[in-house]
Protein backbone atom coordinates (compact mmCIF):
# COMPACT_ATOMS: atom_id res chain seq x y z
CA UNK A 1 0.00 0.00 0.00
CA UNK A 2 0.92 3.75 -0.98
CA UNK A 3 0.58 5.78 1.90
CA UNK A 4 0.97 9.87 0.97
CA UNK A 5 0.53 11.75 4.11
CA UNK A 6 0.02 15.28 3.71
CA UNK A 7 2.31 15.71 1.38
CA UNK A 8 4.05 19.49 0.84
CA UNK A 9 6.60 20.59 -1.69
CA UNK A 10 7.98 24.30 -0.99
CA UNK A 11 10.57 24.86 -4.14
CA UNK A 12 14.23 26.95 -3.35
CA UNK A 13 12.29 29.85 -5.04
CA UNK A 14 9.26 29.96 -2.78
CA UNK A 15 7.24 28.26 -5.24
CA UNK A 16 4.46 26.27 -3.26
CA UNK A 17 4.19 23.67 -5.43
CA UNK A 18 2.38 20.95 -3.34
CA UNK A 19 0.42 21.56 -0.23
CA UNK A 20 -0.84 18.63 2.06
CA UNK A 21 -1.74 15.83 -0.57
CA UNK A 22 -2.73 13.16 1.46
CA UNK A 23 -4.55 9.87 -0.47
CA UNK A 24 -4.33 6.53 0.30
CA UNK A 25 -3.26 4.00 -3.06
CA UNK A 26 -4.20 0.13 -2.52
CA UNK A 27 -1.65 -2.44 -4.34
CA UNK A 28 -2.88 -2.73 -8.05
CA UNK A 29 -5.23 0.11 -7.90
CA UNK A 30 -5.18 2.57 -11.16
CA UNK A 31 -5.11 6.07 -9.92
CA UNK A 32 -5.20 8.60 -12.84
CA UNK A 33 -4.12 12.23 -11.01
CA UNK A 34 -5.99 15.09 -13.68
CA UNK A 35 -5.25 18.64 -13.20
CA UNK A 36 -4.39 22.27 -14.80
CA UNK A 37 -0.66 22.91 -15.49
CA UNK A 38 1.51 23.88 -13.18
CA UNK A 39 -0.85 22.32 -10.36
CA UNK A 40 1.75 19.90 -8.92
CA UNK A 41 1.39 16.91 -10.67
CA UNK A 42 4.87 15.93 -11.75
CA UNK A 43 6.10 17.17 -8.09
CA UNK A 44 3.63 14.71 -6.48
CA UNK A 45 5.32 12.14 -8.64
CA UNK A 46 8.87 12.97 -7.87
CA UNK A 47 8.05 12.75 -4.30
CA UNK A 48 6.60 9.20 -4.74
CA UNK A 49 9.40 8.27 -6.90
CA UNK A 50 12.17 9.66 -4.60
CA UNK A 51 13.76 11.77 -7.05
CA UNK A 52 12.80 14.62 -5.16
CA UNK A 53 12.05 15.04 -1.32
CA UNK A 54 8.92 16.45 0.07
CA UNK A 55 9.41 19.73 2.43
CA UNK A 56 6.69 18.26 4.51
CA UNK A 57 4.97 14.89 4.81
CA UNK A 58 5.72 11.28 4.21
CA UNK A 59 5.35 9.17 0.99
CA UNK A 60 5.75 5.12 2.42
CA UNK A 61 5.23 2.16 0.62
CA UNK A 62 4.40 -0.96 2.28
CA UNK A 63 5.22 0.79 6.13
CA UNK A 64 8.87 2.28 4.46
CA UNK A 65 9.14 5.61 4.16
CA UNK A 66 10.42 6.65 0.59
CA UNK A 67 13.12 9.64 0.58
CA UNK A 68 15.54 8.34 -2.36
CA UNK A 69 14.52 6.04 -5.77
CA UNK A 70 13.09 2.42 -4.28
CA UNK A 71 13.67 -0.94 -6.09
CA UNK A 72 9.91 -1.38 -5.74
CA UNK A 73 9.08 1.69 -7.76
CA UNK A 74 9.20 2.78 -10.97
CA UNK A 75 8.49 5.61 -12.91
CA UNK A 76 8.24 6.87 -17.07
CA UNK A 77 7.93 10.03 -17.99
CA UNK A 78 6.90 11.97 -21.15
CA UNK A 79 9.87 11.44 -23.00
CA UNK A 80 11.14 7.70 -23.22
CA UNK A 81 14.66 9.06 -22.00
CA UNK A 82 16.30 5.66 -23.65
CA UNK A 83 19.59 6.11 -23.68
CA UNK A 84 20.71 6.66 -26.78
CA UNK A 85 24.27 4.49 -26.88
CA UNK A 86 22.39 1.59 -25.46
CA UNK A 87 20.15 -0.46 -28.10
CA UNK A 88 16.66 -1.33 -27.17
CA UNK A 89 17.55 -4.20 -25.53
CA UNK A 90 20.50 -3.02 -23.38
CA UNK A 91 18.10 0.16 -22.62
CA UNK A 92 15.49 -2.10 -21.39
CA UNK A 93 18.04 -5.05 -19.42
CA UNK A 94 19.56 -1.03 -18.17
CA UNK A 95 17.71 -1.97 -14.47
CA UNK A 96 19.22 -5.50 -14.02
CA UNK A 97 22.66 -5.40 -14.25
CA UNK A 98 22.75 -7.04 -11.35
CA UNK A 99 21.09 -10.45 -12.93
CA UNK A 100 23.39 -13.31 -14.25
CA UNK A 101 23.41 -12.29 -18.08
CA UNK A 102 21.59 -15.47 -19.18
CA UNK A 103 18.33 -14.39 -16.83
CA UNK A 104 18.28 -10.70 -17.68
CA UNK A 105 18.64 -11.84 -21.47
CA UNK A 106 15.70 -13.62 -21.15
CA UNK A 107 13.80 -11.25 -18.92
CA UNK A 108 14.71 -8.54 -21.56
CA UNK A 109 13.26 -11.01 -24.23
CA UNK A 110 10.00 -11.33 -22.75
CA UNK A 111 9.55 -8.17 -21.74
CA UNK A 112 10.36 -7.01 -25.60
CA UNK A 113 7.82 -9.90 -27.08
CA UNK A 114 5.40 -8.39 -24.20
CA UNK A 115 5.48 -4.68 -25.80
CA UNK A 116 5.67 -6.23 -29.56
CA UNK A 117 8.70 -4.93 -30.60
CA UNK A 118 11.05 -8.55 -30.51
CA UNK A 119 12.15 -7.51 -33.81
CA UNK A 120 14.05 -3.84 -32.64
CA UNK A 121 16.12 -5.71 -29.94
CA UNK A 122 19.39 -4.88 -31.84
CA UNK A 123 17.90 -1.14 -32.92
CA UNK A 124 19.43 2.64 -31.67
CA UNK A 125 16.54 4.57 -30.24
CA UNK A 126 17.41 6.63 -32.54
CA UNK A 127 15.48 4.42 -34.94
CA UNK A 128 12.16 3.76 -33.31
CA UNK A 129 9.19 5.82 -33.70
CA UNK A 130 7.30 8.19 -31.01
CA UNK A 131 5.16 5.45 -29.47
CA UNK A 132 7.86 2.94 -30.05
CA UNK A 133 10.39 4.49 -28.12
CA UNK A 134 7.93 5.06 -25.29
CA UNK A 135 6.84 1.30 -25.64
CA UNK A 136 10.64 0.40 -24.69
CA UNK A 137 10.42 2.94 -21.57
CA UNK A 138 7.34 1.25 -20.06
CA UNK A 139 9.07 -2.20 -21.07
CA UNK A 140 12.64 -0.69 -18.91
CA UNK A 141 9.92 0.16 -15.98
CA UNK A 142 8.35 -3.26 -15.70
CA UNK A 143 10.97 -5.67 -16.52
CA UNK A 144 12.54 -4.40 -13.20
CA UNK A 145 9.28 -6.13 -11.37
CA UNK A 146 8.12 -2.73 -9.45
CA UNK A 147 5.13 -2.60 -7.41
CA UNK A 148 4.29 0.81 -8.01
CA UNK A 149 4.51 2.08 -11.59
CA UNK A 150 4.60 6.03 -11.84
CA UNK A 151 3.70 7.73 -15.15
CA UNK A 152 4.06 11.31 -16.14
CA UNK A 153 2.15 12.64 -19.33
CA UNK A 154 3.51 9.17 -20.99
CA UNK A 155 1.24 9.20 -23.97
CA UNK A 156 0.83 12.80 -24.00
CA UNK A 157 3.39 13.75 -26.94
CA UNK A 158 1.62 11.02 -29.12
CA UNK A 159 -0.89 11.09 -31.89
CA UNK A 160 -4.62 10.13 -30.93
CA UNK A 161 -4.43 6.99 -32.35
CA UNK A 162 -0.76 5.85 -30.98
CA UNK A 163 -1.66 6.91 -27.45
CA UNK A 164 -5.17 4.90 -27.74
CA UNK A 165 -3.36 1.93 -28.86
CA UNK A 166 -0.83 2.52 -25.93
CA UNK A 167 -3.64 3.35 -23.06
CA UNK A 168 -5.05 -0.30 -24.19
CA UNK A 169 -1.52 -1.95 -23.70
CA UNK A 170 -0.65 -0.42 -20.46
CA UNK A 171 -3.91 -1.95 -19.43
CA UNK A 172 -2.78 -5.14 -21.24
CA UNK A 173 0.50 -5.16 -19.44
CA UNK A 174 -0.93 -4.21 -15.84
CA UNK A 175 -3.19 -7.00 -16.39
CA UNK A 176 0.53 -9.01 -16.38
CA UNK A 177 1.87 -8.51 -12.74
CA UNK A 178 -1.01 -6.00 -11.71
CA UNK A 179 1.36 -3.41 -10.24
CA UNK A 180 0.11 -0.27 -8.85
CA UNK A 181 -0.06 2.91 -10.83
CA UNK A 182 0.01 6.07 -10.81
CA UNK A 183 -0.77 8.24 -13.88
CA UNK A 184 -0.34 11.85 -13.92
CA UNK A 185 -2.29 13.05 -17.46
CA UNK A 186 -4.29 16.15 -18.44
CA UNK A 187 -6.39 14.09 -21.46
CA UNK A 188 -10.14 13.15 -19.36
CA UNK A 189 -10.36 10.33 -21.67
CA UNK A 190 -7.37 8.64 -20.51
CA UNK A 191 -7.92 9.54 -16.73
CA UNK A 192 -11.43 7.69 -17.22
CA UNK A 193 -10.16 4.48 -19.64
CA UNK A 194 -7.71 3.28 -17.35
CA UNK A 195 -8.38 4.64 -13.66
CA UNK A 196 -10.11 2.81 -10.43
CA UNK A 197 -10.10 6.57 -9.15
CA UNK A 198 -9.31 9.89 -10.63
CA UNK A 199 -7.86 12.30 -8.41
CA UNK A 200 -8.77 16.10 -9.82
CA UNK A 201 -6.15 18.79 -8.34
CA UNK A 202 -6.38 22.57 -8.13
CA UNK A 203 -2.78 24.75 -8.18
CA UNK A 204 -2.00 27.81 -6.33
CA UNK A 205 -1.20 25.69 -4.33
CA UNK A 206 -1.39 22.85 -5.82
CA UNK A 207 -3.74 20.27 -3.61
CA UNK A 208 -6.03 17.59 -4.00
CA UNK A 209 -9.34 18.89 -5.21
CA UNK A 210 -11.84 16.05 -5.76
CA UNK A 211 -11.73 12.54 -6.23
CA UNK A 212 -13.86 10.66 -8.35
CA UNK A 213 -14.10 6.73 -8.00
CA UNK A 214 -14.83 5.13 -11.55
CA UNK A 215 -16.70 2.25 -11.01
CA UNK A 216 -16.72 0.63 -14.82
CA UNK A 217 -15.63 -2.94 -15.30
CA UNK A 218 -12.25 -3.53 -17.59
CA UNK A 219 -12.64 -3.63 -20.80
CA UNK A 220 -14.37 -0.18 -21.04
CA UNK A 221 -16.22 0.89 -23.86
CA UNK A 222 -15.07 4.60 -24.89
CA UNK A 223 -18.61 4.70 -26.44
CA UNK A 224 -20.75 3.24 -24.08
CA UNK A 225 -23.04 6.41 -22.49
CA UNK A 226 -22.17 5.25 -18.66
CA UNK A 227 -18.28 6.17 -20.13
CA UNK A 228 -19.67 9.16 -21.14
CA UNK A 229 -20.89 10.46 -18.10
CA UNK A 230 -17.75 9.52 -16.07
CA UNK A 231 -16.20 11.87 -18.68
CA UNK A 232 -18.72 14.61 -17.41
CA UNK A 233 -18.12 14.45 -14.37
CA UNK A 234 -14.77 14.43 -14.64
CA UNK A 235 -14.28 17.15 -17.25
CA UNK A 236 -17.01 19.07 -14.60
CA UNK A 237 -14.61 18.75 -11.87
CA UNK A 238 -11.84 19.94 -13.48
CA UNK A 239 -13.26 22.72 -14.30
CA UNK A 240 -14.93 23.70 -10.90
CA UNK A 241 -11.07 23.03 -9.79
CA UNK A 242 -9.84 26.34 -11.85
CA UNK A 243 -12.33 28.31 -10.75
CA UNK A 244 -11.40 30.31 -7.79
CA UNK A 245 -14.82 30.88 -6.56
CA UNK A 246 -15.66 28.04 -5.77
CA UNK A 247 -14.49 26.92 -2.47
CA UNK A 248 -11.85 23.03 -1.68
CA UNK A 249 -14.48 21.44 -0.49
CA UNK A 250 -12.58 18.22 -0.09
CA UNK A 251 -9.57 19.43 0.79
CA UNK A 252 -11.24 20.32 3.87
CA UNK A 253 -13.48 17.39 4.47
CA UNK A 254 -10.12 15.04 5.40
CA UNK A 255 -8.68 16.08 8.76
CA UNK A 256 -5.00 15.97 8.52
CA UNK A 257 -4.84 13.19 6.67
CA UNK A 258 -2.77 11.12 9.38
CA UNK A 259 -6.58 9.93 11.02
CA UNK A 260 -7.73 8.99 7.61
CA UNK A 261 -6.55 4.84 7.46
CA UNK B 1 31.23 -8.87 -15.54
CA UNK B 2 27.79 -7.75 -16.52
CA UNK B 3 29.21 -4.10 -17.87
CA UNK B 4 30.84 -5.67 -21.33
CA UNK B 5 27.00 -5.84 -22.73
CA UNK B 6 26.62 -2.14 -22.71
CA UNK B 7 29.41 -0.57 -24.80
CA UNK B 8 29.13 -3.48 -27.38
CA UNK B 9 28.45 -2.83 -31.14
CA UNK B 10 25.11 -4.92 -31.81
CA UNK B 11 25.88 -8.43 -33.92
CA UNK B 12 24.28 -6.81 -36.29
CA UNK B 13 24.99 -3.90 -38.79
CA UNK B 14 22.26 -1.11 -38.66
CA UNK B 15 20.74 -0.83 -42.56
CA UNK B 16 22.11 2.23 -43.02
CA UNK B 17 25.48 1.67 -43.19
CA UNK B 18 25.16 -1.66 -44.82
CA UNK B 19 23.42 -0.99 -47.74
CA UNK B 20 25.97 2.15 -48.38
CA UNK B 21 26.85 1.41 -51.82
CA UNK B 22 30.35 0.72 -52.20
CA UNK B 23 30.50 3.59 -54.99
CA UNK B 24 29.69 6.16 -53.32
CA UNK B 25 31.79 5.42 -50.25
CA UNK B 26 34.79 5.35 -52.29
CA UNK B 27 33.84 7.99 -54.63
CA UNK B 28 33.49 10.70 -52.27
CA UNK B 29 36.79 11.35 -51.21
CA UNK B 30 38.39 10.94 -54.68
CA UNK B 31 35.89 13.97 -55.12
CA UNK B 32 37.76 16.37 -52.40
CA UNK B 33 41.35 15.01 -54.15
CA UNK B 34 39.73 16.76 -57.36
CA UNK B 35 40.46 19.97 -56.96
CA UNK B 36 44.24 20.25 -55.18
CA UNK B 37 45.24 17.76 -57.75
CA UNK B 38 44.29 19.65 -60.83
CA UNK B 39 45.66 22.85 -59.04
CA UNK B 40 49.19 20.73 -59.11
CA UNK B 41 48.77 19.93 -63.08
CA UNK B 42 47.84 22.88 -64.02
CA UNK B 43 50.99 24.22 -61.77
CA UNK B 44 53.21 21.68 -63.20
CA UNK B 45 51.72 22.73 -66.75
CA UNK B 46 52.46 26.43 -66.37
CA UNK B 47 56.09 25.65 -65.48
CA UNK B 48 57.00 22.88 -67.91
CA UNK B 49 55.59 25.65 -70.31
CA UNK B 50 57.84 28.04 -69.34
CA UNK B 51 55.12 30.16 -68.44
CA UNK B 52 56.73 30.24 -64.62
CA UNK B 53 60.39 29.71 -64.51
CA UNK B 54 58.96 27.83 -60.64
CA UNK B 55 61.64 28.94 -58.68
CA UNK B 56 59.97 30.00 -55.54
CA UNK B 57 56.81 28.43 -56.11
CA UNK B 58 58.31 24.71 -57.12
CA UNK B 59 56.16 22.62 -59.49
CA UNK B 60 55.01 19.58 -57.91
CA UNK B 61 57.41 17.21 -59.46
CA UNK B 62 60.48 18.92 -57.90
CA UNK B 63 58.89 18.22 -54.67
CA UNK B 64 58.41 14.92 -55.19
CA UNK B 65 62.13 14.54 -56.10
CA UNK B 66 62.34 16.26 -53.32
CA UNK B 67 60.85 14.07 -50.43
CA UNK B 68 62.10 10.63 -53.05
CA UNK B 69 65.54 12.52 -52.21
CA UNK B 70 65.06 13.16 -48.67
CA UNK B 71 63.63 9.44 -48.31
CA UNK B 72 66.35 7.50 -50.08
CA UNK B 73 69.17 8.99 -47.90
CA UNK B 74 66.57 8.36 -44.89
CA UNK B 75 66.72 11.75 -43.62
CA UNK B 76 62.71 11.60 -43.78
CA UNK B 77 62.31 8.93 -41.51
CA UNK B 78 64.24 10.46 -39.40
CA UNK B 79 62.62 13.64 -39.58
CA UNK B 80 59.28 12.29 -39.07
CA UNK B 81 59.74 10.20 -36.68
CA UNK B 82 60.88 12.88 -34.31
CA UNK B 83 58.32 14.87 -35.35
CA UNK B 84 55.57 12.43 -34.57
CA UNK B 85 57.37 11.27 -31.10
CA UNK B 86 56.85 14.99 -30.37
CA UNK B 87 53.86 15.04 -31.37
CA UNK B 88 52.78 11.74 -29.47
CA UNK B 89 54.25 12.87 -26.40
CA UNK B 90 52.85 16.18 -25.75
CA UNK B 91 49.54 14.79 -27.18
CA UNK B 92 49.55 12.07 -24.40
CA UNK B 93 50.28 14.29 -21.84
CA UNK B 94 48.05 17.05 -22.95
CA UNK B 95 45.35 14.41 -23.00
CA UNK B 96 46.16 12.79 -19.88
CA UNK B 97 46.49 16.44 -18.06
CA UNK B 98 43.60 18.06 -19.52
CA UNK B 99 41.01 14.54 -19.46
CA UNK B 100 42.26 14.60 -15.77
CA UNK B 101 41.55 18.10 -14.55
CA UNK B 102 38.53 18.34 -16.91
CA UNK B 103 37.03 15.39 -15.58
CA UNK B 104 37.45 16.71 -12.44
CA UNK B 105 36.12 20.52 -12.75
CA UNK B 106 33.06 18.64 -14.69
CA UNK B 107 32.29 16.28 -12.50
CA UNK B 108 32.83 18.52 -8.92
CA UNK B 109 31.81 22.17 -8.69
CA UNK B 110 33.63 23.05 -6.09
CA UNK B 111 36.85 22.10 -7.67
CA UNK B 112 35.68 23.72 -10.98
CA UNK B 113 34.90 27.14 -8.71
CA UNK B 114 38.24 26.47 -7.48
CA UNK B 115 40.40 25.98 -10.55
CA UNK B 116 38.79 26.83 -13.77
CA UNK B 117 39.15 30.84 -13.54
CA UNK B 118 42.85 30.08 -13.34
CA UNK B 119 42.60 28.23 -16.41
CA UNK B 120 40.77 29.65 -18.61
CA UNK B 121 42.86 33.29 -17.25
CA UNK B 122 45.49 30.97 -19.00
CA UNK B 123 44.11 30.30 -21.75
CA UNK B 124 43.77 33.54 -22.61
CA UNK B 125 47.73 33.38 -23.06
CA UNK B 126 48.57 33.01 -26.71
CA UNK B 127 50.22 29.68 -26.05
CA UNK B 128 53.36 30.55 -28.08
CA UNK B 129 54.20 33.47 -25.95
CA UNK B 130 55.34 30.43 -23.31
CA UNK B 131 57.93 29.67 -25.29
CA UNK B 132 60.99 31.80 -24.01
CA UNK B 133 59.68 30.48 -19.91
CA UNK B 134 59.99 26.79 -21.16
CA UNK B 135 63.34 27.87 -22.81
CA UNK B 136 64.67 28.89 -19.53
CA UNK B 137 62.81 26.41 -17.69
CA UNK B 138 63.41 23.08 -19.34
CA UNK B 139 66.31 23.96 -21.85
CA UNK B 140 66.01 23.80 -25.74
CA UNK B 141 66.06 20.29 -26.23
CA UNK B 142 62.91 18.21 -26.35
CA UNK B 143 61.22 18.59 -22.43
CA UNK B 144 60.42 22.58 -23.77
CA UNK B 145 59.20 21.27 -27.14
CA UNK B 146 57.21 18.71 -25.66
CA UNK B 147 55.94 20.61 -22.81
CA UNK B 148 54.74 23.28 -25.49
CA UNK B 149 53.12 20.75 -27.99
CA UNK B 150 51.42 19.53 -24.00
CA UNK B 151 50.16 23.14 -23.22
CA UNK B 152 48.37 23.07 -26.84
CA UNK B 153 46.77 20.15 -26.38
CA UNK B 154 45.80 20.84 -22.75
CA UNK B 155 43.17 23.76 -23.30
CA UNK B 156 40.68 22.04 -26.12
CA UNK B 157 40.67 19.05 -24.37
CA UNK B 158 40.14 20.71 -21.06
CA UNK B 159 37.21 22.68 -22.08
CA UNK B 160 35.64 19.69 -23.98
CA UNK B 161 35.70 17.72 -21.25
CA UNK B 162 34.43 20.09 -18.63
CA UNK B 163 31.55 21.15 -21.09
CA UNK B 164 30.29 17.76 -21.83
CA UNK B 165 30.01 16.45 -18.69
CA UNK B 166 28.56 19.86 -17.71
CA UNK B 167 25.75 19.30 -20.48
CA UNK B 168 25.18 16.23 -20.14
CA UNK B 169 21.51 15.84 -20.10
CA UNK B 170 19.79 16.18 -16.58
CA UNK B 171 16.43 13.75 -17.63
CA UNK B 172 19.03 11.10 -18.92
CA UNK B 173 21.20 11.28 -15.39
CA UNK B 174 17.56 10.81 -14.02
CA UNK B 175 17.22 7.43 -15.47
CA UNK B 176 20.56 6.63 -13.47
CA UNK B 177 18.88 7.98 -10.62
CA UNK B 178 15.92 5.95 -10.87
CA UNK B 179 17.79 2.53 -10.90
CA UNK B 180 20.01 3.37 -8.20
CA UNK B 181 23.38 3.35 -9.80
CA UNK B 182 25.88 4.01 -7.09
CA UNK B 183 28.34 6.92 -7.76
CA UNK B 184 30.91 4.86 -9.92
CA UNK B 185 28.41 3.33 -11.92
CA UNK B 186 26.87 6.29 -12.90
CA UNK B 187 30.05 7.83 -14.33
CA UNK B 188 30.56 4.54 -16.18
CA UNK B 189 26.91 3.78 -17.27
CA UNK B 190 25.71 7.53 -17.82
CA UNK B 191 28.27 10.52 -17.85
CA UNK B 192 31.29 8.57 -19.89
CA UNK B 193 29.07 7.53 -22.78
CA UNK B 194 27.39 10.83 -22.83
CA UNK B 195 30.42 12.81 -22.99
CA UNK B 196 32.15 10.49 -25.51
CA UNK B 197 31.45 12.11 -28.53
CA UNK B 198 32.43 15.56 -27.49
CA UNK B 199 35.67 14.18 -25.81
CA UNK B 200 37.04 12.50 -29.60
CA UNK B 201 35.58 15.93 -30.93
CA UNK B 202 38.16 17.28 -28.48
CA UNK B 203 40.53 14.66 -29.03
CA UNK B 204 40.25 15.55 -32.62
CA UNK B 205 40.93 19.15 -31.78
CA UNK B 206 43.72 19.29 -29.55
CA UNK B 207 45.69 16.79 -31.98
CA UNK B 208 45.13 19.67 -34.35
CA UNK B 209 46.54 22.08 -31.98
CA UNK B 210 49.21 19.81 -31.46
CA UNK B 211 50.64 19.59 -34.85
CA UNK B 212 50.18 23.28 -34.94
CA UNK B 213 52.20 23.56 -31.62
CA UNK B 214 54.94 21.10 -33.26
CA UNK B 215 55.92 23.57 -35.99
CA UNK B 216 56.38 26.48 -33.52
CA UNK B 217 58.24 23.96 -31.10
CA UNK B 218 60.93 23.07 -33.83
CA UNK B 219 60.98 26.69 -35.14
CA UNK B 220 62.72 27.39 -31.73
CA UNK B 221 66.07 25.61 -32.35
CA UNK B 222 65.56 21.94 -33.66
CA UNK B 223 68.43 20.11 -35.27
CA UNK B 224 65.75 17.43 -36.89
CA UNK B 225 61.78 17.26 -37.00
CA UNK B 226 59.60 18.57 -40.64
CA UNK B 227 59.87 22.01 -38.32
CA UNK B 228 63.28 21.74 -38.84
CA UNK B 229 63.09 21.02 -42.76
CA UNK B 230 61.45 24.36 -42.85
CA UNK B 231 63.49 26.07 -41.12
CA UNK B 232 66.50 24.83 -42.94
CA UNK B 233 64.73 25.36 -46.52
CA UNK B 234 64.11 28.91 -45.96
CA UNK B 235 67.22 29.64 -44.60
CA UNK B 236 69.29 27.89 -47.41
CA UNK B 237 66.97 28.92 -50.00
CA UNK B 238 64.83 25.98 -51.01
CA UNK B 239 61.60 26.14 -52.08
CA UNK B 240 60.50 22.98 -52.84
CA UNK B 241 62.07 21.85 -49.45
CA UNK B 242 59.64 23.77 -47.93
CA UNK B 243 56.78 22.74 -49.51
CA UNK B 244 57.65 19.45 -48.94
CA UNK B 245 57.84 19.54 -45.46
CA UNK B 246 54.66 21.16 -46.13
CA UNK B 247 53.23 18.64 -48.09
CA UNK B 248 54.31 15.49 -45.57
CA UNK B 249 52.74 17.50 -42.74
CA UNK B 250 49.22 17.46 -44.28
CA UNK B 251 49.54 14.40 -44.99
CA UNK B 252 50.50 13.03 -41.79
CA UNK B 253 48.57 14.97 -39.65
CA UNK B 254 45.42 14.36 -41.71
CA UNK B 255 46.42 10.65 -41.60
CA UNK B 256 46.54 10.64 -37.84
CA UNK B 257 43.22 12.62 -37.43
CA UNK B 258 42.41 9.89 -39.57
CA UNK B 259 43.71 7.39 -37.60
CA UNK B 260 41.68 8.92 -34.27
CA UNK B 261 38.39 9.00 -36.40
CA UNK B 262 38.93 5.45 -37.04
CA UNK B 263 39.85 4.07 -33.42
CA UNK B 264 36.74 6.44 -31.77
CA UNK B 265 34.26 5.28 -34.75
CA UNK B 266 33.21 1.68 -33.15
CA UNK B 267 32.10 3.54 -29.94
CA UNK B 268 29.78 6.31 -31.90
CA UNK B 269 28.34 3.85 -33.79
CA UNK B 270 24.85 4.90 -32.08
CA UNK B 271 25.34 8.57 -32.90
CA UNK B 272 22.44 9.91 -34.93
CA UNK B 273 24.90 12.23 -37.19
CA UNK B 274 23.98 15.03 -39.45
CA UNK B 275 27.09 13.24 -41.30
CA UNK B 276 25.60 9.65 -41.31
CA UNK B 277 22.34 11.15 -42.17
CA UNK B 278 23.49 12.23 -45.73
CA UNK B 279 26.21 9.73 -46.15
CA UNK B 280 23.44 7.51 -46.22
CA UNK B 281 21.65 9.20 -48.73
N1 LIG C 1 12.46 22.59 -9.93
C1 LIG C 1 11.56 23.55 -9.68
N2 LIG C 1 11.95 24.70 -9.09
C2 LIG C 1 11.05 25.65 -8.80
N3 LIG C 1 9.75 25.58 -9.10
C3 LIG C 1 9.29 24.48 -9.68
C4 LIG C 1 10.18 23.40 -10.01
N4 LIG C 1 9.45 22.43 -10.61
C5 LIG C 1 8.18 22.88 -10.64
N5 LIG C 1 8.08 24.11 -10.09
C6 LIG C 1 6.85 24.88 -9.91
O1 LIG C 1 5.98 24.14 -9.12
C7 LIG C 1 4.67 24.21 -9.61
C8 LIG C 1 4.15 22.82 -9.91
O2 LIG C 1 4.92 22.26 -10.97
P1 LIG C 1 4.67 20.82 -11.56
O3 LIG C 1 4.63 19.85 -10.45
O4 LIG C 1 5.67 20.59 -12.61
O5 LIG C 1 3.23 20.98 -12.19
P2 LIG C 1 2.45 20.05 -13.22
O6 LIG C 1 3.25 18.83 -13.44
O7 LIG C 1 1.15 19.79 -12.53
O8 LIG C 1 2.25 20.85 -14.44
C9 LIG C 1 4.71 25.10 -10.83
O9 LIG C 1 4.29 26.39 -10.44
C10 LIG C 1 6.15 25.11 -11.23
O10 LIG C 1 6.49 26.34 -11.77
MG1 LIG D 1 4.15 18.02 -15.22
Amino acid sequence: MLQLASVSKVYPNGVHALERFSSEIQLGEIIAIIGGSGCGKSTLLRAIAGLDRASAGTVTLDGEAISAPHAKVGIIFQEPRLLPWLTVADNIGFGLSELPTDERRERVACALARVGLADKAKVWPRELSGGQAQRVAIARALVAQPEVLLLDEPFSALDAFTRKDLQDHLLDLWADTRPTLVLVTHDVEEAVVLADRVLVMRPHPGRLFEEITINLSRPRDRNAPLFEQFKRHVLTALDRSLDRTVPDTQGRREPGGGLWW
Amino acid sequence: MTMTVELQAPAVATPQTASQPRLTRLARPLLGLLLPLSLALAWEFAVRAGWSNGRLVPPPSKVFTTIADLARSGELTRHIVTTLSRVGIGFGFGVAAGTLLGGICGYWGFARRLVDPTIQALRAIPSIAWVPLFILWLGIFETSKVALIAVGVFFPVYLGVTGAILSVDRKIVEVGRVFRLSGPAMIRRILLPAVLPAYVVALRVGLGLGWMFVVAAEFMGASEGLGYLLIDGQQLGKPAQIVAAIVIFAIIGKATDWLLEIATAPLLRWQDSFARQSGAA
